[in-house]
Order: C-alpha cells, then sequence, then structure tokens
C-alpha cells in the first residue's frame, strides 16, 4: 500500500515531465516549419514574378542594351552560366577525384594526408568573394584588358569546387568494400588498375552524385564572377576569349544597379527563375544518381 | 583503410622491371599531385592578395581597424565592415542554431523513418537557392514588411534601457544589419542542420534506449543522452556555420545598406567586408582598390582561423572520447 500522497505528487511531477516534452517535441516540429517558410515562400515568389517575363524569347533572345528598357532575354548570361561552370567542371572534378583517390587510397592516415584533408577542410571555408579576388589578382591583372574572361570565371568556380569534389570522393571511397580490393590483388591486379578498374567503378555513382551537387552549389555563385568575367549583351561560347556574362551576375546587376527600374526588377526576377531551375535540375540528377545507387548496394 | 598491394615474389622482378610498375608509380604520384594542389592553391591566396593589398597595410598601418571608411577622402579603416561582418554573422547564428538543432533533433529522433529521408532533401533545398536569389528576395519582397516591423519595434521600446539604443534608428528601406542576419540564418541553417545531425546519428542507441528504459520522457532522453555526447559537435557545427555566414556576399551586399560604421543600432544600415568588396571594386582604383583586396585577406584570415578553431574541438573531442572508449 502507498500512501496517497505519494502517488499524487508523483503524477503532478510526471505531468510537468509530460508538458516540458510535448513543448520539446512541438518547438522540434515548429523548427521545421519555419524553416519551410522561407523556402515556400521564396520559391512561390520567384515562380510568380519570374514567369511574367520567362518564355521562349527570354531564354533565346539577346540582352537588351540597356537595363532600363523593357524586352530582350537571358540567352547570354544563360549560355555563360553553363560554359564556365561547364569549364570549372572540367578542371575540378578529375582533379578532386583524384585528390580523394590520393586521401583514401593512398595517403591514409598519414601526415601528408591529413595536412591535405586538414587544407581541403579550410579551403572549403574560404569564401567564394576571396576566391575571386584571389583569380583577380593571380590571373585578371596580369592580361590587363585580356583578363576578363569566361575562364577566369571557371577558375574562380573551380577553385570553389575543388575541396567539396575531393572530400566526397574520400567519403564514397571509405564505403567501397575492402574485400574488392583484396579480391583484385588476389588476380594480381597492381594497386593503379585496382582503383581505376574495381574501386572507382564501384564508388562513380556516389562520385558522380556528390560532383553534381558541387556543381549546383558554384552554378549560383556570384562573388567570384564580379571582377573576374566582365560583361557581354550577346552570348559569347568561346570560355577562353572575350569577356562573359552569367545569370547570377545579371540578377545581381539588375536588382542593384538598376533595381529602381521596373523591367530591370521583372529581368531579374526571369533571371532568377532561370537559374533556379537550373540548379534545382542538377540537385535533382544528383538525388536520382544518389538514390538509385542507395538502393543497388542494399539489394547486393 | 586501404590494404597495400602485395610485393610481388622476388623471382618475378628478377632481371627485367616488372609490367606495369611505372604506370603504377605513376598514378600514385598523380594522386599526390592532385591533393597537393590544394596547399599550393591556399598559399597562393595568402601570396597574391596580400601582395595587391600591401599599399593599403602599409599605409595604413593600425589604421586599417579604425571605423572611418571614405573613399571620397583616401580614408581607409576597415573597423566598421570588420564589426559588421561580425555583426552580422552573429545575429546569422544566434537566430539559425536553436531551428537547426530543432531540425536535427526531430530528423532524428522525432520524425517517423518513413519521412526522414524526404524532410533531410527539404531542408537541403534551402542550400540549393542561390546566395542571390536569396538577396533579390530579401531585397523586394522581404524589407518592406521588415521595416514597418523594425519601426514599431523601435517605437515600442523607446523606453527601456538597453534595448532602446539596440532598436534605435531603424533603417526606413528595411536594408540593415538585422535584415541581413535573418536571411544569411535562413542560408546557413541547412549546413548547421547537416553537422547538427550527423553528431546525433552517431550517439549510440543503446544509450538513448537505457535512458528511455530508466523511464525518461523523449526531451529528457536528448537532454541526458544526445546533448552531452555531442556537445563538440555541435560547437564545430555552430563555427562552420559562422564562417559561411562571414563569407557570405551578395545577400548581404544586397540589404545591409552600405554604410560602413560601428553602431550599436541593429535595426540601422551597416556594411560588411565581403559585401563592401562586392559593392566597391567595379569603381576602385590605387590604395581604395588595395583596400578593398585589403579586406579580403583580413577576411581570408578570420574564416582560416575558426576552421582551424573548428577543427580544434573535433580533434580534441576525439581524443578525448577515444581515451575513454
Amino acid at each position: 500500500m502507498t500512501a496517497p500522497a505519494m502517488p499524487l505528487t508523483q503524477s503532478t511531477r510526471k505531468g510537468r515531465r509530460e508538458v516540458k516534452n510535448a513543448l520539446a517535441t512541438a518547438f522540434m516540429v515548429g523548427s521545421f516549419i519555419v524553416a519551410l517558410v522561407p523556402l515556400t515562400l521564396i520559391v512561390l515568389y520567384v515562380l510568380r514574378a519570374g514567369i511574367k517575363v520567362f518564355g521562349f524569347s527570354f531564354l533565346t533572345e539577346d540582352l537588351p542594351f540597356s537595363n532600363r528598357i523593357e524586352g530582350g532575354g537571358m540567352n547570354a548570361a544563360i549560355v555563360g552560366t553553363l560554359v564556365i561552370t561547364g569549364t570549372a567542371t572540367a578542371m575540378a572534378v578529375p582533379l578532386g577525384i583524384l585528390g580523394g583517390i590520393y586521401l583514401n587510397e593512398y595517403g591514409g592516415s598519414g601526415l601528408v594526408a591529413r595536412v591535405v584533408r586538414f587544407l581541403a577542410d579550410v579551403m572549403t571555408g574560404v569564401p567564394s568573394i576571396v576566391m575571386g579576388l584571389f583569380i583577380y589578382t593571380i590571373w585578371v591583372l596580369p592580361r590587363k584588358d585580356q583578363g576578363l574572361s569566361g575562364f577566369a570565371g571557371a577558375l574562380a568556380l573551380g577553385c570553389l569546387m575543388l575541396p567539396i569534389v575531393i572530400r566526397t570522393t574520400e567519403e564514397i571511397l571509405k564505403v567501397v568494400p575492402e574485400d574488392l580490393r583484396e579480391g583484385s590483388y588476389a588476380l594480381g591486379c597492381r594497386k593503379a588498375q585496382t582503383i581505376r578498374r574495381v574501386v572507382l567503378p564501384n564508388a562513380a555513382p556516389g562520385i558522380i552524385s556528390g560532383a553534381l551537387l558541387g556543381v549546383a552549389r558554384v552554378a549560383g555563385e556570384t562573388a567570384p564572377l564580379l571582377f573576374t568575367i566582365g560583361i557581354v549583351s550577346q552570348p559569347n561560347w568561346n570560355v577562353f576569349e572575350g569577356p562573359n556574362t552569367a545569370l547570377p551576375q545579371q540578377i545581381y546587376i539588375n536588382a542593384s544597379v538598376f533595381g529602381g527600374f521596373d523591367a530591370a526588377k521583372d529581368r531579374a526576377w526571369g533571371a532568377a527563375l532561370a537559374l533556379i531551375l537550373i540548379v534545382f535540375l542538377f540537385t535533382l540528377i544528383a538525388r536520382v544518381i544518389s538514390a538509385i545507387f542507395a538502393r543497388r548496394s542494399a539489394a547486393t | 583503410m586501404a590494404t597495400e598491394a602485395p610485393a610481388l615474389p622476388a623471382g618475378l622482378t628478377k632481371g627485367k622491371r616488372p609490367p606495369g610498375l611505372i604506370a603504377d608509380r605513376g598514378f600514385r604520384v598523380l594522386a599526390l599531385l592532385a591533393g597537393l594542389t590544394v596547399l599550393v592553391i591556399l598559399a597562393l591566396i595568402a601570396i597574391y592578395t596580400t601582395r595587391e593589398a600591401w599599399p593599403w597595410f602599409s599605409a595604413e598601418r593600425l589604421g586599417i581597424f579604425s571605423d572611418n571608411w571614405d573613399p571620397a577622402h583616401n580614408q581607409f579603416g576597415a573597423g566598421g565592415l570588420i564589426y559588421g561582418t561580425l555583426l552580422v554573422a552573429g545575429v546569422a547564428v544566434l537566430l539559425s542554431l536553436p531551428i537547426s538543432v530543432g531540425i536535427a533533433l526531430f530528423v532524428t529522433d522525432v520524425a517517423p523513418q518513413r519521412i526522414r529521408r524526404p524532410i533531410v532533401y527539404t531542408v537541403d533545398l534551402l542550400a540549393a537557392i542561390p546566395s542571390v536569389v536569396y538577396g533579390l528576395w530579401a531585397l523586394f519582397v522581404l524589407a518592406e514588411p521588415l521595416a514597418n516591423l523594425f519601426q514599431s519595434l523601435s517605437d515600442a521600446t523607446a523606453g527601456i534601457p538597453i534595448l532602446k539604443t539596440l532598436f534605435a534608428n531603424p533603417s526606413a528601406s528595411g536594408k540593415s544589419f538585422m535584415t541581413a542576419g535573418i536571411i544569411v540564418a535562413i542560408m546557413i541553417t541547412p549546413i548547421i542542420t547537416s553537422i547538427t545531425r550527423e553528431v546525433y546519428s552517431t550517439v549510440p542507441a543503446s544509450q538513448k534506449e537505457a535512458a528511455l528504459a530508466l523511464g525518461a520522457t523523449r526531451w529528457e532522453m536528448i537532454r541526458g543522452a544526445v546533448f552531452p555526447h555531442s556537445r563538440s559537435g555541435m560547437v564545430a557545427g555552430t563555427m562552420i556555420g559562422l564562417g559561411r555566414a562571414m563569407g557570405e556576399t551578395i545577400a548581404i551586399a544586397l540589404v545591409v545598406g552600405a554604410s560602413p560604421r560601428i553602431t550599436a543600432n541593429i535595426l540601422g544600415p551597416g556594411d560588411t567586408l565581403a559585401s563592401i568588396i562586392a559593392n566597391q571594386f567595379g569603381e576602385a582604383s590605387g590604395t581604395h582598390r588595395a583596400a578593398l583586396i585589403g579586406c579580403g585577406v583580413v577576411l581570408f584570415a578570420i574564416t582560416i582561423v575558426i576552421s582551424m578553431a573548428a577543427r580544434a574541438v573535433v580533434s580534441r573531442a576525439d581524443r578525448r572520447s577515444a581515451g575513454t572508449a
């Protein structure tokens, strides 16, 4: 038999604990909802405001000769974004994969690998605007008038991508089963052959999805392009010569310098829609690839 | 970790070089060089930007920390910019941290297994929206209601001692330290969330179950088992978020108000190191340009110190838990 007072206090104590627990749970659910609000608002607003100018001519026409007037399209900026991001990817991804291979397959926990791993983390944290200044001082400045080009922008974006690709590659290689490597050695393969023919094919989907996420991240970067690519109003497919332009740069210029003009404002929203579509497309492809990868490895 | 390929038996290597050895060594060297580019690039960043900024450092010396940025009168003290960078990043982390921790706990401990992945993807979408689009939205959509909110907040706190100065002189356009802090908070939430989530998922299930078996509610289990285990990871995640917030440029450049100054009025306009580079570099030359590149060097130094500190917190915790295991 318990004293009657005892369960009573216990139940109120328990009540307070339950309330605290419920409050904490509500806070966690609430946090997620709070994060959803800006996401939904931004996406909906970009859709609503962007769709006004968005269309075939917006994607295919040259930029107008003045930001203040209506009309014209983002053709030049879309071309610029694609060639600059593409060039950056072509430079950073192979180099990054090799670096990741070094960290996981050769360096392990040795001193050199630890230093490289640490510096890759530091480099991930370097602000994108600093990367832009760096390319400006090392590449654009020495070339004077010829310095501004899509390639300079691609160099800056590539520097931003490189550490991301290195670290994701390393993470993916870590989960490739050791048995596969040993099997390959047992068949007489050398280490480099093993990596190229056994380890990499096994890790390919993960590496590709990691690289695509890196591409999505740098495709939206504005700061590194501000003083590296210059500006043009007609599409420039030549990444090595002549100034270029890009969607993020057009959004920034139309919003900041010409933000007072309705035509520029509309153009900025249209460009934002185009940019978000490109970035989400890359993100989606990366997700699909990694989902297929996850299902396949779960099946084996 | 990878196992070394076994050496060939001695008989096979006798006489001529075994087949494929050169290619094998070559690949190793290639991989090493690729890894070392990181070191080379970081060193080049430090050397080249410092060299171009040198005229500023040598002309101003300690004056670089004074609060008088005035290109028209050739004065380039970055004190107000450093202050603004720290303030905006601080506001952003203060706003973002509780939300991020909440989402991370929601994903690891509350949400049904089925919807965990979709939640993670949704929060990650926040990271997929480009910085300039955040800025665009903040400038044309968020600024106006915020300006009204700031005004009423300022009126309401006019008689309260500390808040009085903090909320004084609100920006009429809505461009302010606070606006920039809010938008950056949204931008760093996915980063802090994903790092804390990863840390929470390493808490041993046995510890959580033990807490629950002792009659703890879920919240008590989180406080007793999850938080103590993840403290250093949360600190590191916060610091990485802080570093990102400080390097954030374009969104801030659009909504911070472009007026470098040290002030307690967080609802008023200000400026940061990164955003002033974006806003003024185009028309800068001479000392002005050197000063802007110098701002980049200062920013680079600050973010490197933060990355190193975050790293130190993690490795100290690793050593401690390795000792107890």
